[in-house]
């Protein structure tokens, strides 16, 4: 592929497969269609986030009363570990990953992604890592246990699973780079003619400064894993102090990656929820280059707070003040955010089909979650929440109302424009009133919890403890049953029902690029750049 | 009316809390603690979440009543602005504002939290998978402090044991800590084996224990009492069953208690000379050799 591409013409492109794809499943293991790989991406991610919940379910079931009933303490790390594991880069992230890869090309106006054959591979790769990591678990010593922020030297105790724990990451980083390769390759080359870059929107906006975020940190993360490996395996002292190495070291490169990491998860669903509102109130996003600033200036000042994930190492007065300050920064930036979605609100027409009240859901829950962030900024405060289910609260406040139910929120958005039929509107307003009543049962006790004093990554607890956690473990397995309405409604839909029209929502006519295409979305689309006025 | 409701309930659990501290079901606040910097920190944390109730009031009000009343079964017609630079403005430095406010007394308090000058009494604490040694430096005392075999049998597998009817189920060790009331107490934080973190909930201090690092902090408990806390940083296995416990006394009382805590060492050293230097009677496994390389941390 010449890299000279000017955007505009999509016409040079050779179809081999012209007629629609191939039959079978040589179609899915060969495919180079972005929307056959961006339907993998999402499937793929919507198994994970089964197989990490059912892990969820089983921390939530030995937590149910004080005292161990179910599970060895061992393997109640390994569950804690892995569940987080498979959640942030088996399920959440391959989840936006499939909606840029289904939607971007739609929202610019290109006929695919840049990079056809990595974006397959990069699919593939994911699932040799998840295979590698699933299969960690039946290894000799146990699965990886030291959580999933992986600390030495307990990271160092971990048996056979090791080496595989690693692999795992390396090949789910590599897949992730590749992903934002090709997504950034896209937007800058593939946008149709009169597409300027203040004229994207802002779901393929937030992508575009993801995509820069996982390029700059998943080779750090790497570099830190594989000194973890040589530490274990080649008698490299990287991270051990009897060797003259540091294990705090590994802390500053882990969260250089995994404060970005967490806005790699959290931007692609500002973009989501700056699709969803204006649609649904029939107004224009409030504030769009403010918008699009406030994601840019979040995205740098990630690079500027991870030690705030470790306050109680014992820094220097002056690296926890700079933290502290850079930390409570981020707070200005999202608030913009949070003012515009509700400016857009205001003297709109609103509508509540399935995919605003999960963008509503997303405007209040994030936004507790923004609370408890900000408090926990102020380090010295931080020094009792530190590691307590304070934290826990906190970021499943962000990544669960927040994140997941965006990507929720996406899939009510355009299931109609990749199936072309009506989903059961009644099925998924059940799925959304049980998610959110289930969600803040399981989550909002855990401040309580954390507050009262109880650490996290116990698996058991003082009998003090015990109603709210009581509490917490019902709304865990309320919330984990309404997830299969969400799979009822999907199969459902796939099946058919009523034909949806071309920009299936009253309000997002003339909102985009994607309604512009019939429902469902054919095989090759813009084989021919649209002109955007 | 949610918080409400939360605060009746939050009443209530208060009460109960004054009546049956052993039991403090539904609690839902930090506390106080019984050291300056822990009510300092209390302060703090209330201050910070007033203010983010208030904001929170301010901003779900709005989305509420957009959400109530520019509704299109009501007849709302969307009006067609989508800019508005003097409210972006205002929204933007009143939170700038806010922030400021909040980082003044929280840059006040870091500093009086990381001055651990005037120590009167100086304790090395080192994590051990799964248990704290506590060294009081000066008076050449230490001994191994680990979960109460009470806990430690109702907490196995099916132990058939109702965890109820143990007393600090969980949160009681066989030899605790012992320091004097109203003394400045350093505590120098290290490891030997993982990481752990050493943390009394009641006197607002946690910090890690590393291996290779000594870390400090300090407290001055101004409240005769017993006071619990738990490993806040997963060191394995066990990283639950291994908790804090720090008993605070009259100077007179611990006195008493490092004089006979003396008086058994010597007793112990005496007939096996052999084994001096090893102050514990159960040291199995402790790995003594990684914490020969010590990084000062102080800056």
């Amino acid at each position: 592929m010449s890299a000279n591409q000017t955007h505009g013409h999509a016409a040079a492109h050779d179809h081999h497969d012209d007629h629609g794809p191939a039959k079978g499943i040589m179609r899915w293991l060969t495919t180079t269609n972005h929307k056959d790989i961006g339907t993998m991406y999402l499937i793929f991610s919507l198994i994970m986030f089964f197989i990490g919940g059912s892990m969820a379910l089983v921390i939530r079931a030995e937590l149910f009363m004080p005292g161990m009933q179910l599970v060895d303490p061992g393997f109640f790390n390994t569950m804690t570990t892995v569940h987080a594991l498979i959640m942030v880069f088996g399920a959440v992230m391959p989840a936006t990953v499939g909606l840029a890869n289904w939607m971007i090309p739609l929202q610019v106006g290109a006929p695919d992604m840049a990079l056809p054959r990595m974006n397959n591979f990069s699919f593939w790769l994911l699932v040799a890592a998840f295979s590698l990591l699933i299969l960690s678990l039946f290894m000799p010593g146990g699965g990886p246990a030291a959580g999933w922020t992986l600390y030495p030297p307990l990271v160092l105790q971990t048996g056979d699973a090791f080496p595989l724990a690693i692999f795992a990451i390396h090949l789910a980083g590599a897949s992730s780079i590749m992903g934002a390769i090709n997504i950034i390759v896209t937007i800058m080359n593939l946008r149709a003619p009169g597409m300027t870059l203040l004229k994207m929107p802002l779901f393929t906006w937030t992508w575009l400064i993801t995509a820069y975020l996982l390029i700059a940190v998943m080779p750090v993360f790497a570099g830190a894993v594989t000194m973890l490996l040589t530490d274990h395996f080649f008698g490299t002292t990287f991270f051990a102090a009897a060797g003259g190495g540091d294990p705090v070291l590994y802390q500053h490169i882990f969260w250089f990656f995994g404060h970005p990491e967490v806005y790699i998860m959290i931007l692609p669903a500002f973009g989501i929820v700056s699709e969803i509102i204006p649609t649904f109130s029939r107004k224009r996003l409030f504030g769009y280059d403010a918008m699009v600033y406030a994601t840019a200036s979040i995205a740098f000042l990630s690079f500027i707070v991870w030690a705030h994930h470790m306050f109680t190492v014992g820094m220097p007065l002056a690296g926890t003040m700079f933290f502290m300050l850079s930390t409570m920064l981020i707070a200005v930036p999202t608030g913009v955010k949070v003012f515009n979605w509700t400016a857009t609100m205001w003297k709109g027409s609103l509508t509540f089909e399935p995919p605003m009240l999960f963008a509503l859901a997303f405007l209040f829950l994030f936004t507790i979650g923004g609370f408890s962030g900000l408090m926990m900024a102020i380090a010295p405060v931080d020094f009792q929440y530190h590691d307590t289910y304070f934290i826990v609260a906190h970021f499943h406040y962000v990544l669960v109302p927040g994140a997941v139910f965006a990507i929720m929120a996406a899939v009510y958005y355009w299931l109609p424009k990749w199936t072309g039929y009506m989903y059961d509107m009644k099925l998924a307003n059940w799925h959304f009133w049980t998610s959110t009543v289930f969600v803040n049962l399981l989550f909002f006790p855990q401040h309580f919890l954390g507050l009262a004093g109880m650490p996290r990554r116990i698996p058991d607890y003082s009998t003090q403890f015990a109603d709210w956690n009581m509490v917490s473990s019902i709304g865990a397995f309320g919330f984990g049953l309404s997830q299969l309405i969400f799979v009822w409604v999907i199969i459902k839909c796939a099946k058919g029902g009523t034909k949806a029209s071309d920009h299936v929502w009253e309000g997002a006519y003339n909102h985009g690029l994607e309604w512009t295409v019939p429902s469902p979305a054919p095989y090759h689309t813009f084989d021919e750049a649209p002109v955007v006025k | 009316m949610v918080k409400q409701a939360f605060g009746a309930i939050s009443a209530t659990a208060l009460a109960a809390l004054w009546s049956a501290p052993a039991a403090a079901a539904w609690t839902l606040n930090l506390r106080e603690g019984v050291t300056e910097l822990s009510r300092e920190i209390y302060g703090l944390h209330m201050l910070i979440l007033w203010i983010c109730v208030v904001i929170a009031v301010a901003v779900f009000g709005v989305m509420i009543y957009s959400i109530a009343t520019f509704r299109k079964s009501k007849g709302a017609v969307p009006a067609d602005f989508d800019h508005n630079t003097k409210a972006e403005i205002i929204w933007t430095v009143i939170p700038v504002l806010i922030l400021v406010a909040m980082a003044v007394p929280a840059a006040r308090t870091l500093v009086k939290i990381e001055d651990t000058r005037g120590a009167e009494l100086t304790v090395k604490v080192t994590g051990y998978q799964w248990k704290w040694q506590y060294d009081y430096v000066d008076d050449g005392v230490a001994f191994f402090s680990t979960l109460s075999s009470a806990s430690n049998e109702a907490r196995q597998l099916d132990s058939g044991v109702d965890v109820h009817q143990v007393e600090n189920y969980l949160l009681d060790v066989d030899n605790p800590m012992v320091v004097p009331v109203n003394t400045k107490v350093r505590v120098l934080v290290t490891a030997a084996d993982v990481i752990h973190n050493w943390w009394v909930p009641d006197f607002g201090m946690k910090k890690d224990a590393i291996p290779g690092y000594i870390n400090e902090l300090w407290f001055r408990a101004d409240t005769v009492g017993t006071y619990r806390g738990q490993c806040a940083e997963l060191c394995g296995r066990d990283h639950g069953f291994m908790p804090v416990v720090v008993k605070v006394v009259e100077q007179a009382e611990y006195d008493t208690w490092l004089a006979g805590q003396k008086a058994a060492r010597q007793a112990a050293a005496t007939p096996a000379a052999q084994t001096a230097g090893a102050a514990a009677p159960t040291t199995t496994n402790a790995n003594e050799t990684t914490t020969t390389v010590l990084v000062a941390n102080a800056e």
